[in-house]
């Protein structure tokens, strides 16, 4: 079912911009070019009957009941596949037509269930509406034929067209009785998913709606993505929620606090209670698509284990105290004080949340500047993309992507590095595939065969299958060949780039020891791979660089991404459409919480604490004296903790414990530390080991801003109130004040006009601005009043393009005897991240533990057959997964993810550590696995601390039921 | 002694080989070398399994010849004495006494099918040459000026058509030979395939050298399986030769074609339905504008032409428009190659002017019905065909003298019916047929064809008082059906239906009255 408040134009907005003039029902009306007559129509406020049409979705031409008579043209055309033409005559109503259509309705209708008024699409059902609007009054083929309708025919046998509902999706019910077969959902999930696991099976009359080669959908192919679902104008396809709960009467549009991509969403709302979750078509970002997480996986925000009570201790190993927010915001601001005063001003500090809204992390990082006097600040960046920020900064003066999402529809090359958008970015996964069928060629480098190597109708140019930790050696090889067979645009790095520094490079890059061939044993990619996909690169026309973790997490990291910038610079693709550096941010605000200066020594808007100038600004706006040398990374709070220098620490909304490299040095840490303060919707792992407990609130119960991937920034909007009975802005603005920083925002808005004070790239900023056009992308200025799409246009942010040396040195991280493979890790489709969202929703059915992958060869070679506990041992520590065999991966390479705290993924992941910004190389790890029988120590132990902390947890909140 | 018999597929569903494996018996016992050429057939049915034989530069022919009387003929041959009760004298005769004009098929029956020399010493390969004279431009124009019109039944224009494709923008284009010919009652494609496939090929090759493509399909029905040898052997002799490959006859043309075998959907024959299958995707039909000549196979400016059309291409380029214009009857030029079969005397294939009239095709050429009582209806067109009583004998082969008795020629198959068909069970066929072949897309024809069954059932079984309601609740189906369907299936299958019920109200009336059987 559409949006409730969705107005549907039948078929896709026409990219011309030549107009077309035609005539409707007499209306003259002004079109562009390729423009269908339904939509031409339906823009003048003339709707003509239609079912098989959605402006999501090309015209299909099946339903018949959209025809029309066109003046000069034989016969009844079919308005949404007929273009517009100059001149033309178009007639939607005439007593021929209603015969038709009524003729049509009354076929319709013959094979569909009677039961209206108790049918969940029942007020929104696009047939029903159809049947009304023709004027349908009697259905003369009696009820006695043949159908899809009933179990039992009239004669009490077995009807075998009936097919009983299938429930195997967690979110959405298929109901066949009800379809129309109006291939609406094998379109959504074939032209916008890209999935093709619909399809329409059998012909005639027997054509019925198949998941995968008739499966259930939950065993089929279905990514539950939803897209069919929204499609579907009966109730064939309905969410669970809408059949429990019935139709929403308001909608709100929000913003995803899932990935990097930022899809806009229409909460769909029964009073406070939400019904579903709609994509938006209006959202810039998403264009009305959507993927199983941000679509369906929301029951997290009022799943039971949600804490909503303040809590305190002394000791972790006592009962949590369930407290009033007083008492618990007065013992966090307390504690901190007394470790202050008893161990000096950088003894705390405090971490920010990249799912918390751009306000509310703006405003953890002055609670930390201007309430605890140091710039002990940091935010999970330092794992992610760090070295993206500082990589893009210092070769192109921007820390951020330089396209929008939009571009790729102007790309010709696709080079996607270290990057799985269809898990991880399914949204723009989708728009790529989408642009990768209409015929853009791809280079994808990444140690594993990902999805988009080789899906339904995508095949990759070129996979640089490489070993992981040998990033920078392929891309100087990759550089290589472009210098060296003169690919350069020499024009465009003569005029936008330092010449020595590009001479310089040029020298670096042509030695011989970095041709493809010299690095071919490193990397483990075929010389001429690399010279193909070089060659494509640079040759290709536009060619976009997408790159994920598997770029910056690294020992490298920063390296890097100064080699993929220099490549783009080298090459021209910089500056325009179609081009670009584009990193795919991990958080939904990981973006946001960077622009926000949530860093030890950047202030909002990447300025170094040690300005004396933006020193001042901020001094003078927030009233007090700065710090001006740099604070603590969170790896650098972790030694001085262990040290005995750094005491306190607030955690809003992150979960170090679980998503930190080397997870036993991190609890070491945390537990060195007197006073953990933990801001969060459960008890995660970090809280099992805090002293207070603020309970958060989910993005559904605050207003505010997100920034995505593309600089986008789009609104949060509150659509219940919070649970715990405050927003996070405001937990932390009661902690500061207690802490003897009073702040005073009323609400969100006047958080934002102060960034918008203090920051040149939000200057233009406003609630009201991004409420009207729906997201604004910084820099957002007097010189670009509605954003920036592109950046870098003409001339980069820092000026002159810097090309920076990108001398490849091979990670300490080693293969030897003892570990004698390389572990890497990443996501999946259905889980997120820490999992702490999606565990606790029922995207558990597709994946409920971390696995691990390995190649047959490897499993092989030590017994492992799939399913088998296998020990992954490093030389941080040892846990043990269930194996699951795959070709994807290559031999000498296993693969995990780190959505599960019991797997302890991090246990066995190193220190080792990007040389510029720290961010750790989570995707190399030497390691050994081996056939084993029980799960690790570490595990035991973990679980066993879990069992007692979530025991603590119980107990003190039996204290509240008993109440 | 150089002797011919058809290994067609009918000729084969007669009888053919058992002939054949008798006169390599009795050659054998009398010691009489016999260089025997298995030839595509001459569509004379009635007279099948013929043999034939080669005097004084005219070929004769004995038939319908069974095992038996092989040996006698065989001695007929070899004593000079060619009096026999099966002699039938020369073939051309018989060709002329029906008034046929053999322009497709003046090669079927005639040579051996995939015989390059036979080719070239019948006129093969010079219709391409004089195109690669002319260029396309010239080529075009020709076609257009010849008046051939699409032989798959819908009578497009030939020319206009390719015209479309040449002006398409696109440096990768198609030629598709429909070969899944499916209507009832139609084999002319199969027998051009099975007896004289170079004349497609060398169409083909002249269709992508006029419109600029490069590759060819043939789309072949999966039940032609000896078509599919023969096609594929004449492929591979059309590659030796250089009528197919990168240099064609030296001309530095550059022309590739495959076959490609559907998968048993009727529905596959309608053009871009066909395209889909050709894709490898489910055979649904697409909707038009954008034309296949812009927007085809792969996304990219294709050709679709029936067999027929494309194979007589060869001949209006050797010839010259005009011998071919000249044939044929105001706006339908040429010949039509009539299949005629069914409750009928004389079934088999006749390549005949437009502008004789049915009456002449089922009465004079096919001798009346087979089982000798009166013919009642004749079903032109194929399964979408409309029904014609002997009072429209009168209508003369000619698609707009079809179109105007809301009928259509299609592929020119005619299936006889004699006096005891019941229309009304026609009428419900035609229905089911729809019914069964339909894709599945558009409403009218997934659901209609359905009710349409019922309706007509319920007409069949129900009482007289109903019946007045069912039969006005059936003429709005077909309503529906002729204005709404996507495509011809569901928008033809009316025509069968209304003609039945328009030309035979008595079966849908007579029908319920009679006992139950």
């Amino acid at each position: 079912m559409l949006s409730i408040v969705a107005i549907d134009y039948g078929t896709p907005q026409a990219k011309s911009t030549t107009p077309v003039a035609l005539r409707i029902d007499g209306h003259t009306v002004n079109v562009p070019e390729g423009t269908s007559v339904l939509r031409a129509a339906a823009q003048a406020g003339i709707h003509i009957p239609k079912l098989c049409a959605t402006d999501m979705l090309d015209a299909f031409g099946s339903c018949r009941l959209c025809l029309v008579e066109i003046e000069g043209r034989p016969g009844y055309p079919a308005s949404c596949t007929t273009p517009v033409t100059a001149g033309m005559q178009v007639t939607t109503q005439s007593p021929k037509l209603g015969e038709l259509r009524r003729g049509v309705m009354e076929l319709y209708i013959s094979d569909h269930p009677l039961d209206c008024l108790t049918c969940p699409a029942n007020g929104h059902c696009e047939l029903q509406k159809m049947a009304g609007v023709v004027g349908l009054r009697e259905v003369r083929y009696g009820s006695d034929g043949a159908n899809h309708v009933a179990p039992q025919t009239q004669q009490g046998k077995t009807n075998q067209r009936f097919v009983a509902k299938d429930k195997s999706n967690p979110y959405f019910v298929f109901d066949p009785s009800r379809c129309i077969v109006c291939s609406r959902c094998v379109r959504a999930c074939d032209d916008v998913q890209g999935t093709f696991a619909l399809t329409m099976q059998g012909r005639g009359f027997e054509s019925k709606l198949a998941a995968s080669l008739d499966e259930r959908f939950l065993d089929s192919e279905c990514v539950s993505c939803g897209a069919c679902v929204q499609v579907c104008p009966t109730a064939a396809l309905s969410e669970k929620s809408l059949i429990e709960m019935g139709q929403a009467e308001h909608s709100v549009v929000t913003t995803c606090a899932y990935c990097g991509v930022g899809c806009s969403f229409r909460a769909e709302m029964r009073g406070e209670t939400l019904v579903r979750m709609v994509p938006n078509k209006e959202g810039h970002a998403n264009h009305g698509h959507a993927c199983v997480k941000g679509r369906f996986a929301i029951g997290y925000t009022h799943h039971p284990e949600r804490i909503t009570t303040p809590l305190i201790r002394e000791k972790i190993s006592d009962p949590w105290r369930v407290v009033g927010w007083d008492e618990a915001i007065a013992r966090a601001a307390g504690e901190f004080k007394r470790l202050q005063n008893q161990y000096g001003k950088f003894s705390i500090g405090g971490i920010t949340s990249s799912r918390c809204t751009n306000e509310e992390t703006y405003l953890v990082q002055k609670l930390v500047r201007a309430g605890f006097g140091n710039n002990n600040v940091d935010n999970c960046a330092r794992v992610c993309h760090a070295p993206t920020g500082y990589g893009l900064k210092t070769t192109l003066g921007e820390s951020a992507g330089t396209q929008d999402f939009d571009s790729i529809e102007q790309t010709d090359v696709v080079l996607v590095m270290g990057a799985n958008p269809t898990d991880a970015h399914p949204v723009f996964g989708s728009r790529l595939k989408q642009r990768l069928r209409a015929g853009a060629q791809l280079i994808v480098i990444d140690p594993r065969s990902i999805d988009l190597v080789r899906s339904p109708h995508i095949q990759a140019d070129y996979h640089l299958k490489l070993k992981p930790g040998t990033n920078v050696a392929v891309l100087n090889a990759l550089a290589h060949v472009i210098v060296s067979e003169g690919l350069v645009d020499e024009d465009f790095v003569a005029q936008r780039c330092e010449s020595e520094a590009f001479e310089k490079w040029c020298a670096l890059v042509t030695q011989d020891r970095y041709s493809p061939k010299a690095m071919a044993a490193t990397t483990g990619v075929p010389a001429a791979v690399v010279r193909g996909a070089a060659r494509l690169y640079a040759t290709g026309g536009n060619a976009a660089i997408y790159y994920g973790l598997g770029v910056s997490e690294h020992a490298q990291g920063s390296t890097a991404v100064m080699g993929i910038a220099n490549l783009a610079m080298a090459t021209g693709n910089l500056g325009r459409p179609g081009v670009g550096v584009n990193p795919m941010r991990g958080q939904n605000n990981v973006q946001g919480s960077c622009d926000m200066g949530c860093f030890p020594h950047e202030f909002p808007g990447y300025r170094h604490v040690a300005d004396p100038v933006v020193r001042a600004a901020f001094e003078s706006e927030w009233g007090v004296t700065l710090h001006d040398q740099p604070g603590l990374r969170i790896p650098n709070m972790f030694e001085a903790a262990l040290d005995g220098s750094f005491k306190g620490l607030y955690l809003q909304g992150e979960d170090i414990a679980q998503s930190d490299p080397n997870t036993r040095h991190v609890t070491a840490a945390l537990q060195a530390m007197e006073c953990i303060v933990v801001q969060d919707l459960f008890l995660n792992e970090t809280a099992k080991y805090a002293h207070v407990f603020l309970p958060g609130s989910s993005f559904l119960e605050k207003d505010g801003t997100f920034t995505n991937a593309e600089r986008r920034v789009s609104p949060v909007r509150k659509v219940m109130e919070p649970k715990a009975g405050y927003a996070d802005w405001q937990i932390t603005q009661l902690l500061s004040k207690a802490m003897g920083y009073p702040m005073h925002y009323t609400q969100p808005s006047e958080i934002m006009d102060e960034i918008a004070r203090l920051m040149p790239t939000f200057q233009g900023m406003s609630f009201e601005k991004i409420s009207r056009m729906g997201s604004v992308q910084w820099p957002c200025d007097a010189e670009h009043p509605d954003g920036t799409p592109v950046m870098h246009v003409g001339e980069f942010v820092r000026g002159k393009g810097h090309f920076m040396l990108t001398e490849y040195v091979p990670t300490a991280e080693k293969v030897n005897a003892k570990h004698p493979l390389i572990l890497t890790t990443g996501r999946i489709l259905s889980q997120y991240n820490v999992g702490a969202q999606t565990r606790r929703t029922a995207n558990l059915a597709w994946c409920s533990e971390d696995l691990l992958e390995i190649h047959p060869h490897d499993a092989e070679e030590r017994g492992i057959v799939e399913g088998d506990w296998v020990g992954i041992e490093s030389r941080a520590g040892d846990i043990v997964l269930h194996a699951r065999i795959s070709a994807r991966m290559q031999p000498g390479v296993v693969y995990t993810t780190f959505h599960f705290p019991g797997s302890g993924t991090n246990v066995i992941t190193t220190e080792s550590s990007d040389w510029a910004t720290n961010c750790p190389e989570y995707k190399v790890t030497a390691v050994q696995v081996t056939r084993v029988t029980q799960p690790s120590e570490w595990q035991q132990r973990h679980q066993a601390f879990s069992e007692k902390q979530q025991a603590l947890l119980e107990q003190s909140l039996d204290v509240i039921g008993s109440y | 002694m150089k002797l011919f018999v058809s290994t067609d597929s009918s000729s084969l569903s007669i009888g053919a080989q058992a002939v054949i494996d008798s006169l390599s018996d009795a050659a054998r016992r009398r010691n009489i070398p016999v260089d025997l050429v298995r030839t595509g057939s001459r569509g004379l049915f009635w007279l099948e399994p013929m043999i034939e034989y080669e005097h004084q530069g005219q070929r004769l022919a004995f038939g319908p010849v069974t095992p038996v009387e092989v040996p006698n003929i065989l001695d007929a041959l070899v004593t000079g004495n060619r009096q026999h009760p099966l002699n039938l004298g020369p073939v051309e005769e018989l060709f002329k006494t029906q008034g046929q004009q053999r322009v497709n098929f003046r090669r079927c029956g005639e040579i051996a099918p995939t015989s390059w020399s036979d080719y070239l010493a019948t006129g093969g390969s010079r219709g391409l040459l004089r195109a690669l004279q002319i260029g396309p431009a010239a080529v075009i124009e020709t076609v257009t000026r010849s008046g051939l019109r699409g032989r798959g039944g819908a009578g497009f224009p030939t020319g206009v058509k390719w015209r479309t494709t040449w002006h398409a923008a696109g440096a990768t284009k198609y030629i598709v030979g429909n070969a899944d010919e499916g209507d009832s009652g139609t084999f002319a494609d199969r027998m051009l395939m099975e007896g004289d496939p170079l004349s497609l090929i060398e169409g083909m090759v002249i269709a992508g050298f006029a419109v600029g493509a490069e590759q060819g399909y043939i789309y072949l029905r999966s039940e032609y399986p000896h078509a599919q040898q023969t096609l594929q052997a004449a492929i591979d002799v059309a590659y030796t030769n250089a009528l197919l490959g990168n240099n064609i006859l030296a001309s530095g043309q550059h022309f590739d074609l495959q076959i490609r075998i559907g998968a048993g959907a009727y529905i596959c024959g309608e053009e871009t339905a066909l395209l889909e299958s050709l894709e490898g995707k489910r055979g649904t039909v697409r909707y038009k504008p954008p034309l296949p000549a812009v927007h085809g196979v792969f996304g990219k400016p294709t050709v679709v032409n029936n067999v027929i059309t494309l194979a007589t291409v060869p001949a209006i380029l050797a010839e010259g428009a005009e011998a071919y214009a000249a044939i044929g009857h105001d706006t339908s030029r040429g010949t039509l190659t009539v299949q005629l079969c069914g409750n009928i005397r004389h079934p088999g294939l006749y390549e005949l002017p437009f502008g004789c009239t049915l009456g002449h095709v089922v009465e004079s050429l096919g001798g009346g019905s087979a089982s000798g009582r009166p013919i009642r209806a004749v079903q032109v067109g194929g399964p979408l065909g409309a029904y014609f009583p002997t009072t429209l004998f009168d209508t003369p082969l000619d698609y707009e003298a079809f179109a105007e008795r809301s009928g259509m020629i299609g592929h020119g198959g005619i299936v006889v019916f004699d006096d005891t068909v019941d229309m009304a069970e026609q009428a419900r066929l035609a229905m089911g047929f729809c019914a069964l072949e339909s894709c599945g897309k558009c409403t009218p024809c997934r659901i209609g064809a359905v009710r349409g069954v019922e309706v007509i059932e319920r007409i069949l079984t129900g009482c007289s008082s109903e019946r007045e309601r069912n039969l006005l609740l059936l003429r709005d189906l077909c309503q529906t059906m002729l204005d709404g369907s996507l495509c011809a299936l569901g928008g033809l299958t009316p025509y069968p239906v209304l003609s039945a019920l328009n030309h035979f109200p008595e079966d849908f009336a007579r029908v319920a009255e009679r006992p139950a059987s």
